[in-house]
């Protein structure tokens, strides 16, 4: 019987299996997908808020703030990609201005640091691309953007290295009360264990009811985005948002960690994981972004995507026990600022599992930190030095983002190693540029066959079912010759 | 009467050929289009490129053409017969895969060299 | 030092390989990032290569193959699976391999020839879901032609350039259903006979004037909504088609590939999206020079080896004898109807007889002149029957006429009869 089953390998759940992992239990990861952070934790604004936006008082500013300080050491331990850029929210009207001293005093209450409301000519200068109807903006220089996949993968690499189980095409399908705890049905049988940990995203209802009814009701929410080119990542050097008005949330303008400018979302209700892209969404996030940074210029796209965000009917995260299902953790209902949160939920949760002694003691051989080889961010001595040591460095596969062999085949064989196109790209960054995977697709496509030992046509583009090719030519001379 | 793009130049003038008056052309832009009119409707031919199994190399697929057009109406015969054919290394550009491919006069040739 | 360092060893590079060595140059040096020369060629296995270089119709594997065999005669040295890192304003090539693990090379001459990459749907914003099936037509021609790999069953191809023509007809004969060809352009962009033996010879319908407005499908494609479009470029309601297909493939236009160039601080032509060059392919850098897709996307391959001798000749000279003497510059320019003109500088000195220019139009014209004019005075004129975008035009401009030019402007006009 397991200590505890995590059901969900997002960023929450990531972050639990990571904090679980200090103590000497045993942890299993139920993850539905084949491959971990598959689902909103790859695609969202990808920014720690600084936290001036949650109510005073909720849970959600306490753990916004407090979580946000976490990432900064973990994405260092880490070696996750992280910068703290500092964030802009614009009054690009004068009757805005008042929102902005609201935000103000909500983030003094909740413990903001370094915040300052400037005035228009501060904030010109601070980002000369911004449209000149800004009348004045709320600086939080403790916002930061980060990789949010790759701060999934870091944490669930260290979980898996200090020996939480991690099960991947593992869907939970019904949970029964046992004796001690819980019987989870999952393809090819059953996991039996004492706690429950619910960081199932936008099925944690779905979930929670497959033991007891749901009292929270998930609301998917998607949210469409363009990524520009590299060329635009310096169009704006801070995370710029706007100020809710009677067309709703703004539409915010970022700068990502690999260089790239992100634009968007927007906020639509609908059914399930839902990632299609529409032209209305996409019009209205151009539409939108260039009230704040007028000359942002949309040829330079390099993709447009969508991704699928839990809301909920109410405005504080879902964290607790169910109170007829004792050990049966939610962590639900976490849309923005979800990944800011998430060390500090997953504090929430070790707090519980104290509670109940099911926590075991720290373990005193505890393996910390990672690091992760980024071969163009090395000089060119080390570069040199790097590929004499492993030639498989010398060998660029990806042209656009200059990822070598030796990266990608570290990708394979990681402790949480990628099998597909897609999973690659998370962990390597291969296919990520502009010409998105169109050169290097094939090369890693053989790479993953020769390490993996698969055939060419059971490799997936991403989940499963996205077979990228389906048959060979030239069939009537495979067994001749 | 047919009308046919006549492809011996980018020009690709659009020909009025009559069956009915022994292939008679109009529209040609010059006088290529005469022969090429009445050749498409009565033995309209195809220079034919695929690739056929390679092993041994560094591709495991090599380039393939027709040493001179086919029939038209024989394409989808000779690719067929490619299917089943599997070249050993060392190949040179020119080498004869096939002779005289399904009856057609013209040989299956390599198109590259590969060690 | 290397004498000349030529980036890619594609029908660019190798062209300016063989004519710099019989320029007399000897230390060359060729960095081919595959592992094999010969290019974007070897993936296209179709014939009508060579027309007017060999007066045959070769297959993109034997025009490279005639170029490689001429290579062979030399002595150029080439160093395959390396990949170009950087090219510092002051000519040094910094390059990564296996093989040879990190290199900084000095050069006295650099010949650019990096060729192309192909949109993406990315880059057109086609709305819908992103499953596995969307492809570029370069890319799945790679794995049907070199890998021997099928990239789908039922297959929509989305633009009629020729490398979406091609694709339709590989696809068709390998076994794939090909249900349609869509453009978004009123006139296809491919060559007349690509039409008639990629599209007609397969009953393949070529839908003008519309787009893909939707793919569908949860991990791979099950479906592509195609609409015909407004002189507003916009997707006219009601029109909508709805095709059951697996695979989309994407011929949506070539952009060069000039991250190198940029970093190099060299001058570009946002135009041709490639470097600006002077007459003999001589970018804003001296002893660097650009040849190829690198530098203008082109229709045939035979004019790219021309411009790229006339690059491995300037790349001799430049070591041999040194710069081009300083004298008068002209500036071309594209008048209304023209998409750029190529060179987009003219040295006077570096003229001999004459020079090319190359160019493309912007709309479909019938019987025109092109004029070539020097502020209000008319320096020469061409006729030609039709000109299209899809086809590159080529002029030759005498230097006496050059040398007559009133101003230092030179405009490649249209008029059309």
């Amino acid at each position: 019987m397991y200590d505890v089953a995590i059901i969900g390998c997002g960023v929450i759940g990531a972050a639990a299996a990571y904090a679980l992992s200090r103590y000497d239990n045993k942890v299993v990861i139920l993850e539905a997908e084949n491959d971990v952070a598959d689902c909103t934790t790859k695609a969202n604004s990808a920014i720690l808020h600084a936290g001036y936006d949650p109510a005073p008082g909720t849970r959600m500013a306490k753990l916004n703030v407090r979580g946000v300080e976490l990432a900064k050491e973990i994405c260092a331990k880490l070696d996750v990609s992280y910068k703290q850029c500092g964030s802009l929210v614009l009054a690009l009207d004068e009757k805005e201005l008042p929102h902005l001293q609201h935000l103000f005093e909500n983030g003094t209450a909740n413990g903001v640091p370094g915040m300052k409301i400037l005035s228009r000519e501060e904030t010109l200068a601070m980002e000369p691309g911004l449209s000149d109807k800004v009348c004045g903006a709320l600086w939080a220089p403790s916002a930061a953007i980060v990789n949010p996949w790759e701060y999934a993968l870091a944490m669930t690499e260290v979980a898996v290295r200090n020996g939480v189980e991690l099960r991947r095409n593992c869907k939970v399908t019904d949970a029964e009360f046992i004796e001690g705890g819980y019987r989870l049905t999952v393809p090819g049988g059953t996991v039996e264990t004492r706690c429950v940990i619910n960081a199932a995203g936008i099925w944690a209802d779905k979930v929670h009811s497959m033991v007891e009814p749901a009292n929270f009701r998930i609301i998917p929410t998607r949210g469409e985005y363009y990524l520009l080119d590299k060329s635009e990542g310096t169009r704006v050097s801070h995370v710029i948002f706007q100020c809710p008005n009677e067309l709703g949330k703004g539409v915010l303008v970022t700068p990502t960690v690999h260089g790239n400018l992100l634009v968007g979302p927007n906020a639509e209700p609908v059914e399930g994981n839902d990632v299609s892209c529409t032209s209305s969404g996409l019009e209205f996030v151009k539409a939108t972004a260039q009230r704040s940074v007028p000359g942002i210029n949309f040829g330079e796209s390099i993709r447009s995507f969508a991704g699928v965000r839990a809301n909920l009917d109410v405005d504080d995260f879902i964290i607790g026990e169910e109170p007829e299902a004792p050990g049966w953790i939610d962590l639900a209902g976490m849309k923005s600022p979800g990944l800011s949160a998430a060390p500090a939920v997953a504090e929430e949760a070790i707090a519980i599992l104290k509670d109940r002694g099911i926590l075991g003691a720290e373990k005193p051989d505890y393996k910390d930190g990672r690091r992760h080889i980024r071969f163009k961010e090395l000089s060119a001595e080390e570069k040199a030095a790097l590929v004499k040591e492993q030639p498989a460095y010398g060998r660029v596969i990806c042209r656009c983002e200059t990822i070598t062999e030796g990266e990608i085949l570290a990708a394979l064989h990681s402790e949480v190693p990628a099998n597909t196109i897609d999973g690659v790209k998370r962990r390597a960054g291969a296919g990520m540029g502009r010409c998105q995977g169109g050169f290097c697709g094939p090369r890693v496509l053989e790479l993953i066959s020769r390490e993996l030992g698969m055939s060419p046509l059971d490799i997936l583009q991403d989940k499963n079912g996205s077979n990228v090719l389906v048959s060979e030519t030239k069939v009537g001379g495979k067994n001749n010759g | 009467m047919k009308e046919v793009i006549c492809t011996c130049c980018p020009q690709g003038c659009h020909l009025q050929v009559d069956e009915a008056n022994d292939y008679k052309v109009t529209g040609n832009g010059c006088p290529n289009g005469i022969a090429y009119g009445k050749e498409e409707l009565t033995h309209p031919t195809r220079i034919i490129t695929s690739t056929v199994r390679a092993e041994g190399g560094i591709h495991s697929r090599c380039p393939v053409k027709t040493s001179q057009p086919v029939p038209k109406g024989q394409m989808a015969q000779v690719v067929a017969a490619l299917d089943s054919v599997v070249l050993h290394t060392p190949i040179h550009v020119g080498d004869v895969v096939i002779r005289n491919v399904c009856g057609t006069g013209a040989d299956i040739v390599t198109c590259r060299n590969m060690d | 030092m290397v004498d000349l360092v030529i980036i890619g060893g594609g029908p660019a590079g190798l062209a300016a390989a063989c004519k710099a060595w019989e320029s007399g140059l000897r230390d060359i040096l060729i960095l081919e990032r595959d592992k094999e020369l010969g290019g974007i060629l070897n993936q296209c296995i179709h014939n009508g290569f060579g027309l007017h270089r060999f007066g045959e119709q070769l297959t993109g594997p034997e025009y490279a193959g005639r170029f490689i065999d001429m290579l062979k005669n030399t002595g150029v040295k080439v160093q395959l699976d390396t990949m170009v890192l950087e090219v510092t304003p002051d000519k040094k090539v910094h390059c990564v391999s296996k093989e040879y693990g990190y290199q900084i090379i000095e050069a006295k001459s650099i010949v650019l020839g990096m060729g192309c990459r192909e949109r993406t749907r990315g880059a057109i914003g086609t709305p819908g879901t992103r499953p596995a099936g969307v492809y570029t037509a370069g890319a799945a021609q790679r794995y049907v032609n070199m890998e021997g790999y099928m990239v789908g069953k039922r297959v929509l191809i989305l633009g009629s350039g020729d490398i979406g023509l091609i694709m339709a007809r590989r696809m068709t004969l390998e076994g794939a259903k090909v249900l349609a060809c869509v453009e978004v352009m009123p006139y296809s962009g491919g060559l007349t006979r690509n039409i008639v033996q990629c599209l007609n010879d397969f009953d393949i319908p070529l839908y003008l004037s519309h787009t893909i407005v939707d793919i569908q499908g949860k991990d791979r494609v099950e479906k592509a909504i195609v609409a015909e479009i407004g002189p507003d470029r916009k997707p006219i309601p009601g029109t909508e088609m709805e095709f059951d297909v697996d695979t989309i493939l994407l011929s949506v236009g070539l952009i060069p590939e000039n991250e190198l160039t940029k970093q190099a601080g060299i001058e570009m032509d946002p135009r041709t999206k490639g470097a600006v060059v002077y007459e003999n392919m001589e970018t804003s850098i001296p002893g660097v020079f650009a040849c190829g897709n690198v530098v203008q996307v082109h229709d045939l391959v035979d004019f790219v080896s021309g411009e790229s001798e006339l690059a491995g000749v300037a790349a001799a000279n430049y070591v041999q004898k040194g710069p081009v003497a300083p004298g008068r510059v002209l500036n071309v320019k594209p008048g209304a109807d023209l998409g750029y003109t190529l060179p987009q500088r003219i040295r006077l000195e570096g003229v001999e007889k004459s020079t090319n220019v190359s160019f493309r139009v912007r709309r479909i014209c019938g019987k025109s002149t092109i004029l070539v004019k020097s502020g209000d005075t008319v320096i020469a004129r061409f006729k030609r029957d039709r000109l299209a975008p899809g086809e590159m035009e080529h002029i030759a401009l005498p230097r006496v006429l050059l040398d007559r030019a009133p101003v230092d402007e030179v405009t490649i006009e249209i008029e059309e009869a």
